[in-house]
């Protein structure tokens, strides 16, 4: 079975350690290997978190620098940090959200813009699907459901090994009972926010 | 109940590689462990702790690694299957009783696992641990993957009864922080009742019963070398005439990059998991049929230097290598890629790296090092101590939990560190060969650990510096385990006896202590001033909970502050405090009600008194 390698970047707090949960739960169902990864040592003091899944046939846990086929940011800057990890042929969901770092807030550095952003993403990349996911978590009714909208976008773009069906139900057993509702409405609008850029 | 109780032989189910830890000891059953908390181990130890909430199991955070171990060893020779959990470094702190109780041995199963970090993730260094087999004589167990950690704690806990002498189970943070899709086992009911034998001449170790000790321990290492030579968990997969020798997560590495790269019928792999003792006679038979061979590990030339040396006995002379300029560096941790390169450089095939995209044409992009939260009470502190401190020529040792970020711009508190509880020991050092005024930081947890021998030696030999205890009543680093100074009742838990900061430092003899609530910022300087100005050994206490611990336990009632009309932009909040809830929107600061939990610290400071609670707004 082909290995399909995912990055997921995420500033503490965003809930990407969910979203990370959910696929390999929706893995499982679906009889599909699945190994991750995580790094959230300082997590919850503002830092970043990255996990890796690695889908299919293989036994590392990690994926090196340009060996990723999917790299989906929760923030637009750490999509752009992460770029490292992409090639020319991996396709790139991101929040466009920004999150400033604090280092921006005391004048040690700049944000830079989301047209200039995306334009660099796209041109080292194979596609960029782009959207104000905090905007679409709020109209679903939980702006914590960003995680899963940018799963929806995720699962539209098919490249996964994983189904709708599997990746919902998943959301349905694993995620808190009294959210699964705006969860999954979270979801099918991250899916057809994609379905729209495509 | 508790997820990792679960009864249900064969079912999969997706954990992290410290969960599976813990779930082989329960399969193993396991009835007493203890712990100091420290990442990448801490999961195992959250879990153990509530699992004792609703089993048998014994389960403590003990005061320190050293304290944890030695009440595993008296569990565990009272016929009790016992752990002991803590990060690589927590390992230095227990040697003492470890190299010593690897002498005594134990009667019931007795696994340590000691987490090391690789690349530093989250600790002040990357020391390789396999050394503590060698050191102490006892065998190391390595698992490669998740699922693969959970049978192989059940079977260091049959090996440690086998050879009655403690197992070592090494991981590294990699398969700590792991998530695979692991088999559920039996559990074993656990014998929670123990009996103690006196054998005073095995069991006291004076040197004439280490003398006989020391032999019977070299016996053992013996055993379990040959136990190591035909264990399943030193196996041998391919059969190609390449040798590459690996252990942990560089197996994965290098099984993928045999795939990759179709190595299949050239290469064999020896993978190493008890890699104390190493089985001397399976590595020597797998060199005789290489032409030749690649060590991979992270870490240290470890399993490099016995290979080669075992290679010299058979007078085998096909080139071995593992560390060098070209291949594997001792520095932090491997990855695919860099194994797969390094395979084919080795074994000279061809192979075209990922093509990482050009990214110098990417802005600087501004960087999110990890900051103390809105509304930390160590903020407010440092500040304090910052103030009454102006005018002063300081020296600043700081030591290890989340205050250590206190040393980052604009707080800049924090000058030296080197381990645990240093803080304290090293003021007395700089204390008397400069004339620097020391004041030194310390966590409540880190002070039972290993601060308080530091604040009796000062007191003894009359050194003379400031003590500040940054008391926020939790481990809030590791993940807001409890300490010895923690009212467990906060945590609905009763049984637990509580240790006063404040009564331990007057009774080693320290004469001048004050203590202070960080939020009250003029009156802190004022005490803090007094505590600068004395001579000799005074110790200032702040008190204040962590607002994520306060958080949890719904203890946390102020309300956010917002920044008004009054402004006049001078912005010493947001320059001196640096509190993540600021941010700069129209050239203004701003205040992210959401991450604001109301300490006013900022509000205290502010020379135009511009900064006030939100509900005064409307």
């Amino acid at each position: 079975m082909n290995t399909t390698r995912l990055i997921i970047v995420a500033v503490g707090g965003q809930g990407n350690l969910l979203s990370s949960r959910v696929l390999g739960e929706a893995a499982l169902l679906s009889d599909i290997p699945i190994r991750m990864s995580e790094i959230h040592g300082m997590a919850q003091r503002g830092g970043v978190v990255e996990s890796a899944l690695v889908f299919g046939d293989a036994e590392s846990t990690i994926i090196s620098d340009g060996e990723a086929d999917v790299l989906m940011g929760f923030e637009p800057l750490e999509t752009l940090r992460a770029l490292n990890k992409c090639n020319r042929d991996t396709v790139v969901i991101s929040n466009l959200a920004p999150l400033p770092p604090f280092t921006v807030a005391i004048g040690k550095g700049v944000y830079p813009t989301l047209e200039n952003m995306q334009a660099l993403i796209r041109a080292k990349t194979k596609k960029l699907i782009a959207f104000d996911a905090v905007d679409l978590a709020k109209k679903a009714g939980n702006v914590m459901s960003v995680n899963m909208v940018l799963l929806g976008a995720l699962i539209q773009t098919e490249i996964l090994p994983l189904t709708s069906e599997n990746v919902k139900e998943a959301i349905r057993t694993k995620t808190v009972k009294p959210f699964v509702e705006t969860n999954l409405k979270a979801f099918e609008l991250g899916f057809s926010a994609a379905k729209a850029l495509a | 109940m508790q997820k990792l109780l679960s009864d249900s032989p064969g079912k999969k189910v997706l954990m992290l590689g410290n969960e599976a830890i813990a779930r082989g000891a329960i399969e193993a059953g396991v009835a007493v462990a203890t712990t100091y908390p420290g990442t990448p181990s801490s999961e195992i130890s959250l879990n153990f702790f509530q699992i004792a909430q609703e089993s048998d199991l014994y389960f403590e955070y003990s005061t320190n690694e050293k304290v944890a171990l030695e009440v595993v060893a008296a569990a565990a020779n009272s016929g009790v299957r016992s752990m002991c959990v803590m990060k690589h470094v927590g390992l230095n702190v227990a040697a003492d009783a470890l190299m010593t109780l690897a002498y005594v041995g134990v009667k019931a199963g007795l696994v340590i696992v000691t987490a090391d970090d690789p690349y530093m993730f989250s600790s002040q260094n990357e020391q390789d641990n396999r050394y503590y087999g060698k050191l102490s004589g006892l065998p190391i167990m390595e698992p490669s993957s998740v699922e693969e950690a959970k049978d192989m704690v059940v079977f260091a806990f049959e090996l440690s009864e086998k050879l009655q002498e403690p197992v070592i189970f090494r991981t590294t943070t990699r398969l700590n922080h792991s998530t695979a899709a692991v088999v559920l086992g039996n559990i074993r009911k656990p014998c929670i009742e123990g009996g103690f034998a006196k054998d005073p001449f095995n069991y006291v170790t004076v040197p004439a019963v280490s003398r006989k000790l020391h032999v019977k321990l070299l016996q053992n290492i013996e055993k379990a070398k040959n136990i190591g030579e035909h264990s399943k968990y030193n196996f041998v997969v391919g059969n190609g005439t390449w040798g590459v020798i690996c252990n942990g997560v560089s197996y994965n590495y290098v099984a993928d990059a045999v795939k990759d790269l179709k190595l299949e019928s050239a290469v064999k792999i020896l993978r190493i998991g008890i890699s104390h003792p190493m089985p001397q006679t399976l590595i020597k038979k797998f060199l005789k049929d290489c032409e030749k061979v690649l060590v991979v590990e992270e870490g240290e030339p470890y399993m490099e230097e016995a290979v080669k040396s075992f290679a010299q006995e058979e007078r085998l002379t096909l080139p071995i290598m593992g560390k060098a300029d070209e291949l594997f560096s001792r520095l932090y941790e491997f990855n695919p890629g860099l194994v797969r390169q390094c395979m084919a450089k080795y074994f000279n095939v061809t192979y075209t790296p990922a093509e990482i995209p050009d990214l110098s044409d990417l802005p600087e992009l501004p960087q999110r090092p990890p900051n103390l939260c809105a509304g930390c009470s160590h903020r407010a502190t440092f500040y304090a101590v910052k103030k009454a401190s102006e005018g002063l020529n300081t020296i600043c040792p700081n030591d290890i939990g989340c205050y250590t970020l206190g040393f980052l711009p604009p707080l800049s508190m924090g000058d030296f560190l080197i381990c645990m509880g240093s803080s304290v020991g090293t003021s007395c050092g700089f204390s008397k060969v400069t004339d620097r005024k020391v004041i030194a930081f310390i966590g409540d947890s880190t002070f039972f650990h290993s601060g308080i021998p530091g604040l009796i030696n000062a007191v003894f030999n009359n050194h003379n510096f400031t003590l500040v205890i940054l008391d926020n009543g939790t481990t809030a680093m590791t993940g807001h385990q409890p300490n010895p100074g923690v009212d467990m009742q906060n945590l609905n838990l009763s049984g637990y006896g509580r240790v006063s900061i404040e009564e331990i430092v007057k009774a080693i003899g320290v004469s001048l202590v004050k203590i202070i609530k960080p939020f009250n910022v003029k009156k802190s300087i004022r005490s803090i001033k007094e505590a600068l100005s004395f001579k000799g050994v005074s110790v200032v206490i702040s008190k204040e909970m962590c607002p994520l611990y306060a958080k949890s336990l719904k203890k946390l009632k102020g309300k956010p502050f917002y920044v008004s009309e009054k402004c006049k932009n001078h912005r010493q909040c947001i320059n001196q405090l640096a509190c993540p809830a600021f941010f700069i929107k129209n050239d203004r600061v701003q205040i992210d009600p959401f991450m604001c939990v109301g300490c006013s610290l900022c509000a205290q400071i502010c020379p135009e008194n511009a900064i006030l609670p939100l509900k005064e707004r409307s």
